[in-house]
């Protein structure tokens, strides 16, 4: 059947079929491979994309129910050729990762936690990651990423004078 | 060496990890993402049964499905391919990519469906008819060792793979002697390392040129070689893409049967396949288990807690096949008496096979489970003489001036520093004010128990197990390699020779190099050739890459710099002794502005071969092939053996709270001494500890394949197998120390493993404390929430609570 996708700020049109998961679309139409398979059946949250913002798995959504809401995977928040945001720079200061597979999923967490939530506690971020499974780092270093992202980003958002 | 040697530039700085740049964008290489062009995918037929014989398999809806090309069976597939190599010397217990004529454990594929698409090929695989006739299995390692017991391999004649004692020193003088004796039965249960990536391989045949490629999520060591001999073709005719990143392995990602089934296929039909496990394939028919062991236990030791003598049996339940596990096995003899002075210790190594999926290398190569057999007892030891468990480790301990120590199965422990360690630990977190948190936690109602595990990381692995345990085997080497080059403008590009699943193996290669060349690491490129045009590498298992391809590009960049200077000299004509290398430059120590700089060098290496020393080969390319520091040896007949050449040190100091209600564990305090020697990266070791820690509170309390009675895995999805969240995972304190190895080139140690190796055991010390008040205890891991629940319900019953 035929859909109208919008990912990343662009319209899509696409023939799926459907029962053709939001993730295989994203990865095999559209070439947008920073979103992972891993379990596909919704625990270890390695397909995560932000669905209008909020953090959803993209294997427990057919491509057909993402029709009419704005899509944005890690390609969509990555600044530019060779440049990273402020939330992927701070994960690569801390090292919030090792193999690099859950690491967009976190990153996309990171962007819908902080774009709400800019002063988050320990507890907040902990939770906000709970659904998504790092098997490298333990998470403490992830955990690190979040706060120094958002310390950063609190940063950029006052005059200069003010920032420690 | 002093914790931040001030004559490192690079090393042991806080440096960032080049990798990330491309994982954090979402542009790493998976092999998921790899695109090449026709290619068809595949989906597996499986048993569901334990045991069955393969009676009959009706392909024909498949076929008639359109968009499906083949359904291929086990019996096609081993008159074309030869068995898995598995090391051990068991030709009566072949392993293949499908079953053939009988089928082994529930979830063995039977039948491989090649389609268009994934789903396509998933819906024609539900279509193959299979006629089974269900057969006897059994479950259970100690059933499987019993005379008369249902025998997995008929042909083989039992049930066993592995059964050798090793007995090194007066075990039995050392049992009499001694006044105490103590028993202990532990078992490990059946985890793996999981990754959050299923495993996956493409490969495409390219008949004209007789070239296999082959993309994949593989961390196995002579991976090329395996291909090459299961297919029949020439090792030479394989070209692994050693690009391709490994979304996590932990040592599991060994998916040996799965790529010659894809590599028979895509040179049986002429275009490329792929397979991608699902969840459901990785977690039952992908072989990807790990130990699941029984030890028995016994000390011999006196009042005050030495121990003089151990005797452990451990028992491995393989599963259906000899993947890597019964050499999971023999790893730990080089380390079989952990940080203690044991003077004596009968081993009894067994393996034998059950109606289990195949279980393949898991972090820490069966030293993990060890350790918990290891540290459980002395925690026994020390509670049976009203002793402190602490105190009876120092007791034991082998001393800092002691080393190089070797153990009685003769692996020689490089350094150590335990009782530092120890020290700095309780300095950070006082021991007494801890006991005091854990008895005013159970005044107040709690369960609460202080765990203490203090093991050892063998690292800098060699693969000496395989001599131990098979003698037909004589491999006395496990190379390492990196080649450096320098191009005509002055750029320096170097190697490495396999994949890498996390461990930030190009920055460590130009750490080293920049640090041993005095140049900027991060203007150093490092590239993974394919394995045609690779040298020897031993993989990055056994904590070796920090030892093995540090080493290679520490001596491959001294080569380099040997000849720069050499240049110079000639060039300045200056004898070599008044020549000063710095930062790319060479000078006259005489006259400093007397000077080659890089520039000038890569000028005449590349062009002005006129001005070379007249011996001297041009161009800038040098290479280090490292062989293992301390190996090169085979076992003695007695079965001693140096196993790996440096051993790292961790000490666990954990507070565990139980709700008595409803058994949940919950871990209120970690802290950790970890010494792995110099530190290259402390982002990087940071991580794999802070890793190996999740994964070893998962394998504690939480993650296990379990069977039914009916042979039925069931732990198939992450709804069943429980993975470590962020909520599991306390915060942990890593307290440092550096104790230099003196068989590395910067006194670096493995750190890949650590973590993993002691979690299980001071989480299950920790619980045992905590159950002592209730006079209850448990040694079988994973310790369940519900398990625990029950055992304290019915405790406090019994007290008449």
């Amino acid at each position: 059947m035929r859909i109208e996708l919008n990912v990343n700020g662009a319209v899509h049109e696409l023939e799926v079929e459907p029962r053709t998961t939001l993730l295989d679309c994203l990865r095999d139409q559209l070439a947008l491979t920073g979103a992972h398979a891993g379990c596909e059946h919704g625990v270890c949250g390695a397909c995560t994309v932000l669905f209008d913002g909020v953090a959803v798995r993209a294997c427990l959504m057919f491509a057909v129910q993402a029709q009419g809401t704005p899509i944005t995977t890690i390609e969509g928040v990555t600044p530019g050729p060779g440049e990273l945001s402020p939330i992927q720079d701070a994960f690569c200061e801390t090292h919030g990762m090792q193999c690099g597979y859950c690491t967009p999923a976190m990153i996309l967490v990171a962007h819908a936690l902080l774009a709400n939530n800019p002063d988050p506690t320990r507890e907040d971020i902990v939770e906000a990651i709970s659904g998504n499974i790092c098997r490298c780092t333990g998470y403490a270093q992830i955990v690190e990423a979040f706060a120094l992202a958002a310390e950063r980003l609190r940063g950029a958002n006052r005059p200069s004078e003010l920032r420690k | 060496m002093s914790e931040n040697p001030d004559h490192f530039r690079f090393v042991s700085t806080d440096r960032r990890v080049r990798e990330d740049r491309r994982f954090v964008v979402g542009k790493g290489n998976f092999v998921a993402d790899i695109d090449v062009a026709n290619t068809r995918h595949v989906a597996l037929v499986t048993c569901p049964y334990p045991a069955a014989a393969i009676k009959s398999i009706d392909k024909s809806a498949a076929l008639a499905m359109p968009g499906v090309h083949y359904v291929l069976d086990g019996r096609e597939l081993a008159e074309a391919t030869l068995p898995l190599m598995t090391g051990l010397d068991t030709p009566n217990v072949p392993r293949r990519p499908l079953a053939l004529d009988v089928a082994r454990y529930a979830g063995e594929w039977v039948a491989a469906v090649v389609a268009d698409t994934r789903a396509l090929a998933e819906d024609a695989a539900e279509t193959v008819k299979v006629v089974y006739e269900k057969l006897p299995f059994v479950l259970d390692a100690e059933q499987a060792l019993q005379a008369g017991s249902v025998l997995v391999h008929e042909a083989h004649g039992s049930n066993v793979l592995l059964d050798k004692t090793f007995v090194w020193g007066a075990v039995d003088k050392d049992f009499a002697d001694s006044p105490r004796h103590l028993s202990l039965r532990v078992k490990w249960g059946r985890s793996s390392t999981v990754p959050i990536e299923t495993f996956g391989v493409v490969a495409s045949w390219d008949p004209w040129r007789e070239i296999l490629d082959v993309w994949a999520s593989i961390q196995m060591p002579r991976y090329a070689d395996q291909i090459g001999i299961a297919l029949k073709i020439p090792v030479s005719s394989v070209r692994v893409h050693y690009d391709v990143d490994v979304g996590g392995s932990y040592g599991v990602k060994r998916g040996i049967k799965h790529t010659v089934l894809v590599g028979y296929l895509t040179r049986r039909l002429g275009f490329p396949v792929r397979l991608i496990e699902d969840r459901l394939e990785n977690m039952r028919g992908g072989d990807a288990h790990g130990p699941e062991r029984l030890f028995n236990v016994d000390v011999a030791f006196d009042d005050s807690g030495v121990i003089r003598s151990m005797k452990m049996r451990a028992l491995e339940n393989v599963g259906a096949y000899a993947g890597r596990s019964p050499f999971q096995l023999g790893k730990p003899v080089g380390a079989i008496v952990g940080p203690y002075k044991i003077q004596s210790v009968q081993y009894r190594a067994m393996a034998v096979v059950t109606n289990k999926t195949t279980q393949e290398a898991v972090r820490g190569f069966g030293q993990s489970p060890t350790n918990v057999a290891i540290e459980r007892t002395i925690d026994e030891v020390a509670h049976t003489l009203g002793l402190d468990p602490i105190e009876v480790r120092r007791r034991n301990m082998i001393r800092h001036e002691e080393f190089p120590y070797t153990i009685p199965s003769g692996t020689t422990y490089d350094s150590g520093d335990y009782h530092t360690v120890i020290d700095k630990v309780l300095a950070h977190t006082s021991y007494e004010d801890l006991k005091k948190e854990r008895d005013r936690l159970r005044s107040a109602g709690k369960l609460a128990g202080i765990g203490i595990a203090a093991c050892l990381e063998p690292s800098g692995g060699n693969a000496m197990f395989e001599a131990l345990i098979n003698p037909k085997i004589t491999t006395t080497t496990f190379m390492d390699s990196c080649r450096i080059t320098v191009d005509g403008l002055g750029s320096i590009t170097a190697t490495m020779h396999t994949t890498s699943s996390g461990q930030g193996h190009e920055t460590l290669v130009s750490t080293v190099i920049g640090e041993v060349l005095q140049v900027n690491p991060d203007s150093i490129r490092v590239t993974r050739p394919d394995s045609l045009n690779s040298l020897p590498s031993g993989t990055p298992v056994g904590s070796r890459m920090a030892i093995m391809l540090g080493g290679a590009a520490f001596h491959a960049a001294n080569k380099l710099k040997t000849k720069l200077t050499a240049i110079a000299t000639h060039d300045l004509g200056i004898p070599l002794e008044r020549a000063i290398y710095a930062n790319g430059e060479v000078y006259d120590r005489n006259a400093p502005q007397d000077r080659r700089t890089w520039a000038d060098l890569v000028q005449i290496a590349h062009r002005n071969f006129h001005r070379m020393p007249s011996d001297m080969e041009p161009g800038l390319a040098v290479s280090h092939v490292m062989q293992v520091p301390t190996g090169g040896k085979l076992p003695t007949a007695d079965g001693r053996v140096q196993m790996y050449p440096c051993t790292s040190f961790e000490f666990h100091l954990i507070l565990v709270t139980i709700d008595p209600d409803l058994g949940t564990p919950e871990i209120v305090c970690y802290r950790i001494g970890h010494d792995c020697g110099t530190v290259i990266n402390p982002k990087i070791v940071r991580g794999m500890t802070m890793g190996g820690i999740a994964h070893g509170i998962g394998a504690a309390l939480y993650e296990e394949f379990a069977y039914d009675g009916e042979g039925q895995l069931m732990a198939q999805s992450f709804m069943d197998y429980l993975l470590p969240s962020s909520h599991e995972v306390p915060p942990v304190e890593i307290i440092h120390h550096v104790t230099p190895s003196p068989n590395t080139v910067l006194g670096q140690k493995g750190s890949g493993e650590s973590g993993y190796l002691g979690a299980p055991a001071a989480v299950a010390n920790a619980i045992n404390d905590a159950l002592r008040p209730l006079g209850i205890s448990t040694n079988t891991l994973p310790i369940k929430v519900s398990v625990l629940g029950d055992m304290i319900a019915a405790a406090r019953a019994n007290k008449g609570h």
